[in-house]
This record gives structure tokens, sequence and C-alpha cells, in this order.
């Protein structure tokens, strides 16, 4: 099965690898996956707590490429997003952004699921209730 | 040196010009069908179909007779099974096999239950290997077939298959050995082995793809199974079908170049293999899957832990591998060769197979060696495992979502 260019373009040239301080109350971390299953996502915000604006985003994957752009992708959208803007990413939008094909939407869904995750991680971290109904998609 | 590098000669190999030379008269002059008697065009197809069973035969230490023809080893493991499961119903119905077998064996023993057989699938240990005993102490007396494959496709190790073929002889059960990625790799003599029936292929030795054979034992004991295609009655009665005359000839011709030339290109293989292993075990946390004492030649089977495998695939690009990474199936199960070894299923997801073969060079070897290195040196960066590895965190130890 061949990637898309873009596809191809995020695992080649990934955007924000990297690491934020976890312990900062202004860093939403979201550990996602397992070992075992192939693939794990961490995705951290850095976060205005003034404005509520995501102002850096940061990824590591272990994954196939359809995952590493997932969430290479992810970041790049997030930046400069409010938490209510990132929590309308949607799977379905990165899966027609990189052209997955079906068998691969579930690295997609790692993804919306570590965005949530680190906006979750956020939440608490500033005493805010943690979000409720995340969604199972398994 | 041309790119992609193909490093998948486990999964078929190319042909090899020699072989396709003696096959192209039999696709437009010499048409004619083996079994028709009554002409020259027949005669001609016979002959050659005769020659070529012979360079099989010579190649595995058998006699003409005793080669069948078959669409290739899945069908010649299919026949084997099903075939002596039929025939030796009156003796009993257990099998023997192990679990990391090819899923043709796999499969057809399935089957086989279904319809009442009962059978025995044996662990392997840490290397991949059974042990003799292991088979010694499963055998009963209801027990018909052993089933043991030669050399593994994923890992490469050997079985001890000379010591199971004289346990079996001795116990009076047949033995059936998948010798697919090993004929013509190394030396393999039905005899010595104390083989009764063993299937291999064309494809896997710079032949054509579509056609195999399975070795049926003609004396001491004299083993038939029954025919699991009706027709003909073809091959002696156990596989009926208009024999594929070109790829026969081109089979017969891969046999005996294999033969010619097994000796010395074991030798190169094994040599470019370890320097690519050698290489690549410099890096931190790689692992050989699998015995590296008792092992084809050309075969290797390596784990980078904290690199996942299709992601590491698509950063090499240029070099066709193949990776027990579920992310490479459609079940999203890894290899289930590699969890029988006891693997944890991440190491199992970090897998490159590497099966070099008589077109590879050097040259190859020494870019694959820097492209794989480098791939895998630059997925760590992004792998928040390896970080964790570097912090000292243990993973066993981490809460991970389900997923
Ligand atoms: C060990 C083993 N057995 C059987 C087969 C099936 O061979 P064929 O492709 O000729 O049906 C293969 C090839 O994938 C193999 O590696
Ligand atoms: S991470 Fe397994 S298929 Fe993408």
């Amino acid at each position: 099965m061949a990637y898309s260019d873009k596809v191809v373009d995020h695992y080649t040239n990934p955007r924000n690898i990297g690491t934020l301080d976890k312990s900062s109350k202004t860093v939403g971390t979201g550990l996602v996956g397992a070992p075992e299953c192939g693939d794990v996502m961490r995705l951290q915000i850095q976060v205005n707590d003034v404005t509520g604006m995501i102002e850096d985003a940061k990824f590591k994957t272990f994954g196939c490429g359809s995952a590493i752009a997932s969430s290479s992708l992810a970041t790049e959208w997030l930046k400069g997003k409010t938490i209510d803007q990132a929590l309308e990413i949607d799977n379905m939008d990165i899966v027609e952004e990189l052209a997955l094909p079906p068998v691969k939407i579930h690295c997609s869904v790692l993804a919306e699921d570590a965005i949530r995750s680190a906006i979750n991680d956020y939440r608490i971290k500033q005493g805010l209730e943690p979000l409720v109904a995340e969604k199972s998609h398994h | 040196m041309k790119l992609p590098i193909y490093l998948d000669n486990n999964a078929t190999t190319q042909l090899d010009h020699r072989v396709f030379e003696v096959m192209t008269p039999f696709f437009l002059e010499n048409y004619g069908n083996a079994a028709s008697k009554s002409h020259a065009f027949g005669w001609k197809a016979e002959e050659a179909v005769d020659y070529a069973r012979e360079q099989i035969a010579t190649l595995i230490g058998a006699n003409e007779k005793e080669i069948i023809f078959t669409s290739g080893a899945t069908e010649s493991n299919n026949l084997a099974i099903k075939g002596v499961y039929e025939m030796y119903a009156a003796k009993g119905n257990h099998f023997i096999t192990v679990s990391t077998e090819h899923k043709a064996v796999l499969d057809a023993c399935k089957h086989l239950e279904k319809l009442g057989a009962e059978i025995t699938y044996l662990q392997v240990g840490g290397d991949g290997l059974i042990k003799v005993e292991q088979i010694e102490e499963a055998i009963k007396s209801n027990t018909v077939l052993v089933s043991v494959m030669y050399g593994n496709n994923e890992l490469g190790v050997i079985q001890p298959i000379r010591e199971i073929g004289k346990l079996c002889n001795s116990k009076g059960v047949l033995f059936h050995t998948d010798a697919t990625q090993t004929v013509g790799k190394i030396h393999v003599d039905v005899l010595a082995d104390n083989i009764d029936l063993m299937s291999f292929t064309a494809h896997k030795m710079y032949g054509p793809k579509g056609v195999g054979a399975l070795y049926v034992r003609r004396k001491n004991p004299r083993v038939k199974v029954t025919a699991q295609m009706d027709g003909g009655g073809h091959e002696r009665g156990m596989r009926s079908g208009t024999l594929n005359v070109t790829g026969i000839v081109g089979f017969g011709k891969a046999c005996e170049l294999a033969r010619l030339e097994m000796e010395s290109e074991a030798k190169r293989l094994s040599q470019l293999r370890d320097k690519l292993e050698n290489a690549l075990l410099k890096l931190e946390e790689s692992y050989v899957n699998g015995s590296s004492e008792h092992r084809l030649p050309h075969t290797t089977n390596i784990s980078f832990k904290y690199v996942e495998g299709e992601g590491l695939m698509m950063g090499i690009k240029d070099i066709a591998v193949s990776s027990g990474s579920a992310c490479t199936s459609a079940s999203l199960e890894p290899s289930y060769v590699l969890k029988n070894l006891g693997l944890d299923d991440e190491l199992a997801h970090s897998s490159l197979r590497f099966g070099l073969g008589r077109f590879t060079t050097e040259e190859e070897i020494d870019y694959t060696i820097d492209c794989v290195t480098e791939a895998v040196n630059k997925l760590r960066d992004m792998s928040p495992l390896w970080e964790m590895f570097k912090e000292g965190i243990d993973l066993k130890s981490v809460q991970w979502s389900e997923h």
C-alpha cells in the first residue's frame, strides 16, 4: 500500500517533535496507546492560562508512518487554537487531510485521543473538571 | 547499485535468467501436453518433465518417481497432511506439529480437526527450536504423522530434522517436513534425514511461481497420500491436472543451479548476513530473534526496541524487507511466530526480517546498514518509549490506556 504524499511529507519532516515540561501547570500531556499494540503517542500542549490559547505543541510517537503523520499534523493544527477549538478536531479531519486508507483510521483515532487526553491533563492541573463522555472508538 | 534493494528473498526470489531461458521454448513452441502419448508434441513435453523430475530428485537425494508436482508448497502441504489423514485413517487420527509452522500446515491441521483429527501443537523454545524429546513424548499409539518445518520462513531457524526423522522412523510414524525455505539453500537429503514427505516450491529458489513438489517416499516405507484433486489420475494418481510443463522445466533448472552453486552461495550469503547483522547489533537495544546457531545462511530477524516495524520500513523505503509488526497486517496482530518465541508483543512489533539472495551484493548490504542505522536513530528520536527508556522508566510499570 502506497502512502499519500502528505503522510510521506510529515514522516520525512515531522513538525514539532519534542518534549515539554510535563510538571508545568500550563502544560497538558496526553499519552495514549500501548506498546503491545504497536502504537504509543505522546502529545503535549503549552497553554497560555490568560488567553486559553495553545501556544506550543509537541509530540513523540512510536507507531507506523500514518500514526507519526497524524500526530505531526495534530500538533500543527493545535498551535494557535483555543482549548475549545482544539476539542473540535475530529479524527476524520485528519483522515481526510492525510488521505489515510481505512486500515489506518485507528492511527488518526489515536491522535484525537491524544489531543483530548492532553487537554484533560491540562484541565485537571488547572483545577477544572476533566472532560466527560470521551468518545470511545474501540 | 540499483534502488530499490530486494532483501525479501524469503517471500519470493527473482527468477534466474538461466532458468528463464530454458523455459521460453515451452511457452511458445513446445506446448504439448505431457500426458499426450500419441504424438511428438506430447512426447517432447513428457521428456522435458522427466528430465526436470530428475534434476529435482537429484537435488534432494530422491528417486525421480518420488516427485509429485503441485502448484506450490501450499498445495504440497495440504496434500501431505490431508492426504495422509485420509489414506491412513485406519491407522490412527493423531498428528503432531509445531505452533510456528507456516499457515498452510497449521490451517490444514485445523481443517482436519473439524473432521475429527486430534492435533498436538508443540511449543518452541525461546530460540524458535523444537526438541526431539518433545516429539517423542507426544507420540502415541494412534499417531500417524509428525509435521515439522525444516527452516523457518520468518526466523530462518533450522529444526533438528535428522533427529526427528530418525525418531519417527523408529516409532513407525510418518514424517513430513515443509522444506520450502530450505531446499536449494542448504544440503537436504531425504534419505539421510529419514523424511517421508517433503514440500518445496520453485519460486523460493530463483524459479517460477506456481509450481512446487511433494516428495513422497516409495521405499521403506512406501508412502501414499489420497489425492485432494480428482481427475485424470496424473502423478501416480496423487495429483490430477495437466502438468505445468513450462514451470516444471524452470523448476528443474532452478534445482540444478542450486545444486551446483549452493555450497559457495551459502558461504557468501552467510558472510554478508553476518556483516549486516553484526553492524545492526551495534545499535543499542537490538536483538536477533531465534537461534543464530541453527539457522539458514541468508536470513536474519532483528528487533529494534522502541521503534515500530512499519514506521521503520517507511524510513528505509528503498529497501524491501518485511516486518512482524501488526501495522503491516490487516488483523492488527503481530507475527504469531515471534509471539511463539515468548517475545513481548512490543518486540514483535519492532522486528524486521532480512532475506538475502543470489543477487544480493556487498554494496547493497553496506547501503542497508547505513540506511537502517540512520532510520532507527531518527525514529528513536521521535519515540516516546525510547525517551522513557533513556530516563530509566520501566515501561511495564506504566499504566497504558486500553486500546
Ligand atoms: C515455509 C513455507 N511454506 C509454504 C509456503 C507457501 O509456498 P507457495 O507460495 O509455493 O504456496 C511458504 C511461502 O510463503 C513458506 O515460506
Ligand atoms: S500505528 Fe499501527 S497501523 Fe498505524
